[in-house]
């Protein structure tokens, strides 16, 4: 994208080799504990496996630097909410890493004792990290939480993808509690502009690229 | 004594006086049975003393307005009044203060009036409890609600007694234990009055002039001798065992109605609307044909029946006593019913359905251990009203039938799991939805928990359904983005399940014609008409129901037995001549496993006779193995008499060399790790789960509009379950799906019995070719979907499709 060479990672996340830099979005922590305090008892343990998931990506690329690109918690009290356990884990993932934390609309400020640096976009070459999409070229965000479904032999298969122009990209949701928007959505045609964009879907151990018209 | 619309003398279920104890009278005719019970149950006039319930409010309302007449032109100071979802909250209201002597309503009524605090002013004097249908009702998680309720009632009102109807009952005994409560250890059950002498009905299996297909559910062959018959009677109804059997069947009778019959539809998907409409045309007479789904089965009468036809397999013996019940309801004369074998499997299973009615041999299911979800429903339900402490509740609950059994560790984590979600990890104790106080009794915690229980309350989970609309269908046609027209005529309900599986562009029947899937916008999936005579995709869901255990071993012994081919009709007989010439008819013991080559691809089928589902689970076990036995399966198909799988690698030469041992494939340790992997990826399992998810009350399906307004209410069970798993795999509610997948959508307590019963006792059959036997199996590869779990080999296979199309 842009001339710069990114890996799709099939966990959700995005690598830039030439900067070590692995990008992840919508994390959502504490959405479990979020969704119990209005009364519905999700499992208490999509932070832990969220976390756990985000510990392998990291662990195969090994980055100098991480971008968690906006709605890294689901509400303005979760990070208060996190686990002795959980915040130990984060902080491990932190260790000897350039750590960024991108505002998103559900934690728009967050407490610096969470360790990182908050910003609410990150500029680097040509290449613009902020949450909300807005189409400009050189973007890539998160917040629209894609899926597609695709039509395979005898049934059709309907998981999380990128979305992606080769100008501009929406990353998946990377948390454990995390749903999804069919990018046959009027909110990825404002973007896109044309449906001649590509859902990059993510499968068990490799990402498998489509036409975002033939999904649906 | 009161009386039906004819005068036929009935002949009164006498319930013991002996003991007192509840009665079950299992009456073998349908109409006037209720009359009796509550008519004679009434003796005086002071608070609620009969309640009646029956699983479909249609006929409550029904029976009520029946028992209205007598009662005033008696002058009987006796105040009938139904409760149903549709009473206006004004009169539930005047009925909890002013209730009237009887009472009709459902379980699902049933378990909200005694969630609240005047319960027991409600129901302290009750006398009678009157439960309709029974069969219906027990077999499902319905009946655990119920028998949950009853257990309140008995503690509330110790006086009452349950009076159980049924016509179709395979055990009676075992039914009567649901009527009286249990004690603790023993088991005691009430009385069984049987009423007989109703005429036996008469049943035939046409004997079609037409070639009999191998396979297919559309008896196509036969609509012309099907429409014969609605010629010439005065009203039949024609059932079928799925909606979009239905619509087919309805269209193809359409084309050939050159006399112009009045031949109409009805299935759950229509629109209620339409659907009362043909109910109404029914009741006035109006009608020559109706062709229904089991929405039919049960229930209210209307109009004057005299035939029944039955469309495809009957299933079960019960069942189709049931539909077959539906035909003329005077007493004396006898139910004509005439069966419809689709294919030449059904035939064997509608010639010994024919003989088991007329052995009266009943095949519902046995009774159902309680589910820990509906528990947890119920559980939370009595918080909702007073107050309750564990021990008082525990052994409450245990004096219904089905939870006779129930441990106290289950119960304790039911509690758990209604407080704060039963989760090892306790972070939820100030979320807390129940709490104890000083005295150790749980009561809700705040008003809006309340709220929430009395929308949520039921155990019927629908599948999501979709709005249908007609609309023009828009320029360009496949693949094209344009606008389509929103608004369009509204057509009905279908599943979102079978929507998924569609590519704009496919034609389906629905609403008894032809229809092109244009768009998905929310909720709303948008059609337009096609040209076409035929649809694409042939949307055979296979039944919602089995082949029953028990028609099953009849099919067997009839394979067995070859003197009993000859009253089978001669394609059939010749047929099975064939199969016992080039391969061998299954002895009813053994499992008949046959291999042989076509088209470039290695088959092995083999004949269970267990049914669709437990055939599915079998399928995806057999095809793991043989992948670790690098047989290297392609994909298989599943009836409800056998199962087909099919591969690259030689199976035949596999077995033949020993590199493949049967007994060793069909083991039944397949129930052991290979289950439990495959379960962590099954969407079955997924919706078993999302179902227990529901009716426990951790994700609510309706809500307040203070909610609504609020987005992100709705939550995928997917994702949990997958979370749920991973962290806690022994939590309560993945134990309840386990327990449901036993009988339900996997059917694994089926298959472990076949696999028990087959063990040492296989079969090989090397063939050259297919067998006549597996001819209708291999048919439906192509028509079926084909079934397998592994994913990303598909969405591979579906990207190098895409790139070849590119590229050449």
């Amino acid at each position: 994208m842009a001339d710069v060479g990114f890996v799709a990672d099939f966990s959700g996340a995005l690598f830039w080799e030439e900067q070590s830099l692995l990008v992840v979005s919508d994390l959502h922590l504490e959405k479990g504990s979020s969704f119990a305090s209005r009364g519905v008892l999700l499992p208490p343990y999509d932070t832990v496996a969220t976390l756990s998931r985000l510990a392998a990506v990291i662990a195969r690329h090994d980055p100098r630097q991480v971008i968690a690109l906006g709605d890294s918690f689901h509400d303005r009290e979760a990070h208060a909410r996190l686990s002795d356990g959980d915040r130990e884990a984060l902080a491990a993932l932190q260790m000897r890493r350039n750590w960024i934390w991108i505002a998103g609309n559900h934690d728009p400020a967050l407490p610096s004792s969470l360790g990182g640096v908050v910003a609410t976009e990150v500029a680097i070459g040509p290449i613009v990290f902020r949450h909300e999409p807005t189409g400009a070229a050189g973007e890539i965000a998160g917040h629209l939480h894609p899926k597609a479904r695709v039509p395979t032999r005898g049934r059709s298969i309907e998981r999380r993808c990128f979305a992606s122009d080769g100008e501009r990209a929406v990353m998946p949701a990377f948390g454990a509690y995390t749903g999804g928007l069919s990018i046959r959505d009027a909110a990825f045609a404002r973007i896109f502009g044309s449906p001649g964009f590509m859902a990059h879907v993510l499968g068990d151990n490799r990402v498998h690229a489509f036409a975002a018209s033939r999904c649906y | 004594m009161p009386l039906g619309p004819n005068d036929t003398p009935y002949p009164s279920p006498q319930p013991s006086p002996a003991r007192g104890e509840g009665a079950l009278p299992a009456i073998a005719a349908e109409p006037r049975k209720t009359f009796v019970s509550t008519g004679r149950s009434v003796r005086r006039s002071s608070g609620l003393h009969t309640l009646y319930i029956s699983p479909l409010k249609a006929l409550a309302v029904d029976i009520a307005r029946n028992l209205e007449t007598p009662v005033a032109e008696m002058g009987l100071p006796i105040k009938v009044e139904t409760r149903t979802g549709d009473t206006p909250v004004s009169r539930r209201q005047r009925q909890r203060r002013y209730p009237p002597d009887i009472l009709l309503t459902t379980p699902e009524q049933l378990a909200l009036l005694l969630a609240s605090d005047d319960a027991p002013f409600l129901f302290s004097s009750l006398k009678r409890i009157v439960l309709d249908e029974l069969h219906a009702l027990v077999t499902s998680k319905r009946g655990d609600l119920l028998s949950l309720g009853l257990a309140r009632l008995w503690t509330i009102a110790p006086q009452a007694r349950a009076i159980g109807l049924s016509a179709t009952v395979a055990e009676p005994e075992q039914l009567a234990r649901f009527l009286v409560p249990q004690p603790g250890g023993a088991s005691v059950s009430a009385d069984v009055v049987t009423a007989g002498g109703a005429a036996p009905p008469v049943v035939e299996m046409l004997d079609t002039r037409e070639r009999l297909p191998w396979s297919g559910h559309s008896a196509r062959h036969a609509l012309p001798e099907v429409y014969e018959l609605i010629k010439r009677n005065k009203t039949t109804l024609v059932f079928v065992n799925t909606r979009s059997q239905a619509e087919m069947l309805f269209q193809d009778l359409w084309r050939m109605n050159d006399d112009g019959l009045a031949i109409a539809l009805h299935h759950g998907s229509l629109d209620v609307a339409q659907r009362r409409k043909v109910e109404d045309a029914m009741a006035a007479g109006k009608l020559r044909g109706v062709v229904c789904t089991s929405s039919l089965d049960l229930g209210v009468d209307w109009g004057d029946v005299d035939l029944v036809i039955n469309i495809g397999a009957p299933k079960g013996s019960s069942r189709l006593m049931q539909r077959i019940g539906r035909a003329n309801h005077r007493f004396d004369e006898a139910s004509r019913a005439v069966l419809v074998p689709a294919n030449r499997f059904e035939v064997l299973e509608c010639a010994v359905a024919i003989d088991a009615i007329a052995e009266n041999a009943q095949d519902t299911p046995p009774l159902r251990l309680g589910a820990l979800d509906v528990l947890a429903q119920h559980v939370l339900g009595c918080a909702c009203g007073k107050p309750f402490l564990s021990d008082e509740l525990y052994d409450e609950v245990r004096t219904a039938a089905p939870y006779a059994s129930l441990s106290r560790t289950d119960f304790d984590d039911v509690v758990d799991f209604v407080a704060t979600g039963g989760y090892a990890l306790k972070t939820y104790e100030r979320f807390a939805r129940i709490k104890q106080d000083k005295q150790g009794r749980w009561r809700v915690t705040n008003p809006k928990v309340r709220q929430s229980y009395r929308l949520n309350v039921g155990t019927i989970v629908e599948e999501t359904m979709l709005k249908v609309r007609l609309v023009r269908s828009r320029a360009g046609g496949h693949g094209s983005t344009g606008a389509i027209a929103r608004g369009g005529r509204m057509l009905g309900e279908i599943e979102e399940v079978f929507i998924e599986g569609l590519v704009p562009g496919d034609t389906f029947v629905f609403g008894g014609e032809v229809v092109r899937y244009e768009a998905l916008v929310e909720d709303q999936v948008y059609v337009s008409r096609a040209n076409d005579k035929d649809a694409k995709v042939p949307s055979y869901m296979g039944g919602k129901f089995p082949l029953s255990t028990y028609l099953a071993e009849r099919v067997r012994r009839l394979l067995d037995n070859s003197r009993a081919w000859k009253a089978l009709p001669d394609q059939v007989h010749d047929w099975l001549s064939l199969q016992r010439k080039f391969s061998r008819v299954p002895a009813v013991r053994e499992l008949l496993v046959e291999t042989f080559p076509r088209g470039g691809s290695h088959y092995l089928v083999c004949y269970p006779f267990e049914g669709r589902l437990a055939h599915q689970t079998l399928g995806m076990l057999l095809t793991r193995r043989l992948e670790r036995a690098r047989a290297r399966p392609l994909g298989f198909v599943a009836n409800e008499y056998a199962l087909a799988v099919w591969g690259v690698g030689d199976l035949s030469f596999m077995i033949r060399t020993g590199k493949l041992d049967l007994n060793a494939l069909f083991d039944p340790d397949m129930l052991g790790d290979d289950l439990e992997a495959w379960l962590a990826e099954s969407a079955l399992m997924k919706r078993t789960f999302r179902n227990c998810a529901i009716i426990s009350g951790l994700i609510a399906r309706r809500f307040t509009d203070e909610e609504k307004s609020r987005r992100q209410v709705l939550f995928s069970t997917d994702l949990i379950y997958d979370v749920l798993r991973k962290h806690q795999a022994d939590h309560v509610l993945l134990r309840a799906a386990r327990s449901d997948a036993a009988t339900g959508l996997l059917d694994l307590r089926r298959l472990s019995d076949m696999l028990s019963r087959i063990y040492g006792r296989i079969t090989h059959k090397d063939l050259d070719h297919v067998s006549p036997l597996a001819v209708p199996a291999l048919l439906e590869i192509g028509r079926e979907s084909v079934y397998g779990e592994a994913s990303d080999e598909l969405l591979a296979e579906a990207a190098e499709e895409l790139v070849r199309e590119a590229t050449t």
